[in-house]
C-alpha cells in the first residue's frame, strides 16, 4: 500500500472513456453508473454534510445572537436580531490577547519541534540495526496511546511533592519545582515562561512520531544512487545529508507543517488536561470552552470559535500563496 | 584524521546515543505509568524515588480491583466506562467503515457528476478542527435532548467519516483499474466487482482504517467532556479518567485507570504494527 499520489493506469482508462463518449447522450451503462456513484456517496455525504458543514454555518448564526445554555429551550433559531456584541464581549476582557499570543507560541514551537524530533527520529531508524523494529514500535507509543492517559503520567511525573523528576532535581542537591503550576523561570538572566515550554515540549513529545512515520516513509522511498553517486564523489555524511537528503524531503515537510500547524491551533485537550490553562497555557481552545461550559455563554463561545477559525483562514491562505511547495512524486 | 572518518565516527556515536534517548524518553512514561499502577499510594509518598512496586502490591492487585469495582462498593465504577466506551468505539467502527467503504469506492473509481466536488470536500472537511464543529453540535444536542451515546455516536460518525474516506480513498486509487474490469467484462455487476475483488485486495487496507477509527473514538475526550459530563452513568473512559483526576482519588489508582485505558490501544498497535504504519502514512490521522 505504497502511497502512489496518481494512477497512471486509472488515468488511461478514464481518458479514454471521455474521449469515446464525447458530447453524446450518455449510454445506459454511463447513467447507471452515475446513479450508482451518488447512491454510494449519499449516506456518507449526508452524514458531513449535516453534522459539519452545517454546523459550521450555524455557528455564524449562534455568533451574532445572545443565547445562553438556561435559555436553550426557549430561543426560536430563526428569528433574531443580530447583533455584534459577542465579539466585543470575548475580545474585551484581559485574557484576550494574551491567549491569542500563547496560541501561536504554542503551536509554532509545538509545530516546528515535533517535526524536528520526528526528522530526528527517522534518520536514527533509517538503516537497520538490531532491535530496530522495536524502537520503531515504542516511538509510536507517545502518539497512540489516549491522550488522557499520558497527560496523566506527566502531571504526576513532573508533580512538585512525589513527581520522579522532582525527586531526582532534589537528589542533585537542587530545588523542587513545579513544572506545570509555574508561569515562568529566569535563566541566565532571562525570564522564560515554564509552565508553557513544558506543555510544548509534551507536544513535541507526543506528535514526534506522526512527523516521524512519514519522513520515514518518504527517506526509504529515495532511489539509492543519489547518495552512492555522492559517496563515490567524496562526500561525507553531513554533506549528503544537507545537498542530497534534506531537499529531496521538502515535499513532505510542507505538508507536515501544515497539517501540523492546524491541528495543533485547534488544539484542546492537550493544554486543557496538563494544565487546565493556568500559569500562562490558556490557548483559545481552552477559552472557548470555559465560555461555553464555564459561563454557559453559548453566543461568546461561538464568536470566539469564529475568530479562531477565521485566524486560521488568513494564515492558511499566506501560507499557500507564499509558502508552500507542492509534493512532487 | 580526514573530515570523513571524523564524521562516520561522530555520527556513528551520536546515532546510538540518540536511539537511547528515544528508547527512554517513549518507554520511561510506560514503564512508570505501568510501575504506579501497582503501587500502594502511601508507598509512594514514602519514597517516591523507588522505581519498582514491591511483590506484595503487583500480587494484591488492589489499585486494579479499586478502579473497576462499582461506586456502590466504594470503587470508581471503571466497568460502566469501559462498556460505554466499548459500545461507543465498535458501533462507530462498524458503520464508519461499512459506510466510507462504498463512498470511498465511488469517489475513487465511479464517474458522476459532483465527483470532483466530493473530493475536494472530503480534504477540507478532513482538515476541519473539531471545536468549531464542536459549539453548534453542542447546542443543537442539547436542544433535542440527545446529548447521550446515541448522539455521541452520530458525533464521532461526523469525525471519523472524513478520515476513512480520505484513507481509503487514497488506498483505491492504488488498485489497478484493469483488475475491476476484466471483472466486469466476465460478467459481474458492481457489487459483485467490490465483493469479490476490491474488497479482498483491500483487506489489509479496510483493516488498518478500521483500527484507527477504533482508536480515534476510544481515545476522544473534547466531545465526550462537551456532551455527557453532567452525566456519570454515560461517561467514557478517558471522561472518566479525567474526572476521578479532579477529585480525591489516589494517584497510583488513576494510573491503574491510565493501563485499563491504554492496554487495548497498544495491543492493538503491536499486533498490527506493520500495516498501520503503512496505512498512516498513506491518508494521516488527525490529531
Amino acid at each position: 500500500m505504497a502511497p502512489t499520489p496518481a494512477n497512471p493506469m486509472n488515468e488511461t482508462v478514464t481518458t479514454n472513456t471521455a474521449a469515446g463518449g464525447r458530447r453524446r447522450r450518455p449510454s445506459a451503462l454511463a447513467r447507471r453508473e452515475e446513479r450508482l456513484g451518488w447512491a454510494l456517496v449519499a449516506p456518507a455525504a449526508l452524514i458531513v454534510v449535516s453534522l459539519i458543514v452545517f454546523p459550521v454555518l450555524w455557528n455564524v448564526s449562534l455568533s451574532l445572537q445572545r443565547i445562553r445554555l438556561i435559555e436553550l429551550q426557549r430561543v426560536d433559531f430563526f428569528s433574531f436580531d443580530p447583533t455584534f456584541a459577542n465579539f466585543g464581549r470575548v475580545t474585551g476582557i484581559r485574557d484576550f490577547w494574551p491567549t491569542v499570543r500563547t496560541t501561536f507560541v504554542y503551536t509554532v514551537f509545538g509545530t516546528v519541534l515535533s517535526l524536528g524530533m520526528g526528522l530526528w527520529a527517522a534518520l536514527v531508524v533509517r538503516h537497520a540495526f538490531r532491535g530496530r523494529s522495536l524502537v520503531r514500535g515504542l516511538m509510536l507509543f507517545p502518539y497512540v496511546a489516549p491522550v488522557v492517559a499520558v497527560t496523566l503520567v506527566w502531571r504526576i511525573m513532573l508533580n512538585p511533592t512525589f513527581g520522579i523528576a522532582n525527586v531526582w532535581l532534589e537528589r542533585l542537591g537542587l530545588q523542587r519545582v513545579d513544572f506545570l503550576g509555574r508561569p515562568s523561570f529566569t535563566f541566565l538572566g532571562a525570564e522564560l515562561p515554564l509552565a508553557l515550554t513544558v506543555v510544548i515540549l509534551f507536544e513535541a513529545w507526543r506528535y514526534f512520531p506522526f512527523a516521524f512515520l512519514f519522513i520515514l516513509a518518504r527517506l526509504q522511498a529515495f532511489p539509492a544512487e543519489l547518495e552512492e553517486a555522492a559517496e563515490v564523489d567524496g562526500a561525507t555524511i553531513s554533506q549528503k545529508f544537507w545537498y542530497i537528503v534534506l531537499p529531496q524531503l521538502k515535499g513532505v515537510f510542507s505538508v507536515l507543517f501544515l497539517l501540523r500547524f492546524i491541528w495543533t491551533f485547534n488544539k484542546f485537550d492537550d493544554v486543557f488536561l496538563l494544565t487546565g490553562g493556568s500559569a500562562g497555557t490558556k490557548v483559545v481552545t481552552v477559552q472557548i470552552v470555559e465560555w461555553l461550559r464555564g459561563r454557559a455563554d453559548i453566543g461568546a463561545a461561538a464568536a470566539l470559535s469564529l475568530i479562531l477559525a477565521g485566524i486560521l483562514i488568513v494564515l492558511l491562505v499566506v501560507y499557500f500563496r507564499w509558502f508552500y511547495e507542492e509534493e512532487t512524486a | 584524521m580526514t573530515r570523513a572518518v571524523f564524521e562516520e565516527r561522530l555520527f556513528g556515536f551520536l546515532k546510538w546515543v540518540s536511539v537511547v534517548f528515544f528508547v527512554v524518553v517513549t518507554a520511561f512514561p510506560l514503564l512508570y505509568m505501568v510501575s504506579l499502577s501497582f503501587k500502594n499510594v502511601s508507598e509512594l509518598l514514602v519514597d517516591p524515588g523507588r522505581f519498582l512496586p514491591s511483590l506484595d502490591d503487583v500480587l494484591s492487585l488492589d489499585t486494579y480491583r479499586t478502579v473497576l469495582r462499582p461506586t456502590a462498593a466504594g470503587g470508581q465504577g471503571f466497568f460502566r466506562f469501559i462498556r460505554n466506551s466499548a459500545l461507543l468505539a465498535v458501533v462507530t467502527v462498524v458503520v464508519t467503515t461499512t459506510l466510507a467503504v462504498f463512498s470511498a469506492y465511488a469517489a475513487a473509481r465511479l464517474r458522476f457528476r459532483g465527483k470532483r466536488a466530493i473530493s475536494g470536500g472530503i480534504l477540507l472537511v478532513y482538515l476541519f478542527p473539531a471545536i468549531v464543529v464542536a459549539i453548534p453540535l453542542f447546542v443543537l444536542f442539547t436542544r433535542f435532548g440527545l446529548r447521550n451515546l446515541y448522539g455521541l455516536v452520530v458525533v464521532y460518525l461526523a469525525q471519523t467519516i472524513p478520515v476513512a474516506l480520505y484513507m481509503l480513498r487514497s488506498h483505491f486509487q492504488t488498485i489497478p483499474a484493469s483488475l475491476e474490469e476484466a471483472g466486469l467484462i466476465d460478467g459481474l455487476n458492481r457489487f459483485g466487482v467490490i465483493r469479490r475483488i476490491t474488497l479482498p485486495l483491500s483487506a489489509p487496507a479496510i483493516a488498518a482504517v478500521a483500527l484507527y477509527v477504533f482508536m480515534i473514538a476510544w481515545n476522544e475526550f473534547l466531545l465526550a467532556f462537551l456532551f455527557v459530563v453532567d452525566q456519570p452513568d454515560l461517561w467514557t473512559l478517558p471522561l472518566g479518567l479525567q474526572q476521578l483526576n479532579s477529585i480525591e482519588v489516589p494517584t497510583t489508582v488513576l494510573m491503574a485507570g491510565s493501563v485499563i485505558i491504554s492496554v487495548p490501544v497498544i495491543v492493538l498497535f503491536f499486533v498490527a504494527e506493520r500495516f498501520l504504519t503503512e496505512g498512516l502514512t498513506a491518508g494521516g490521522v488527525k490529531g
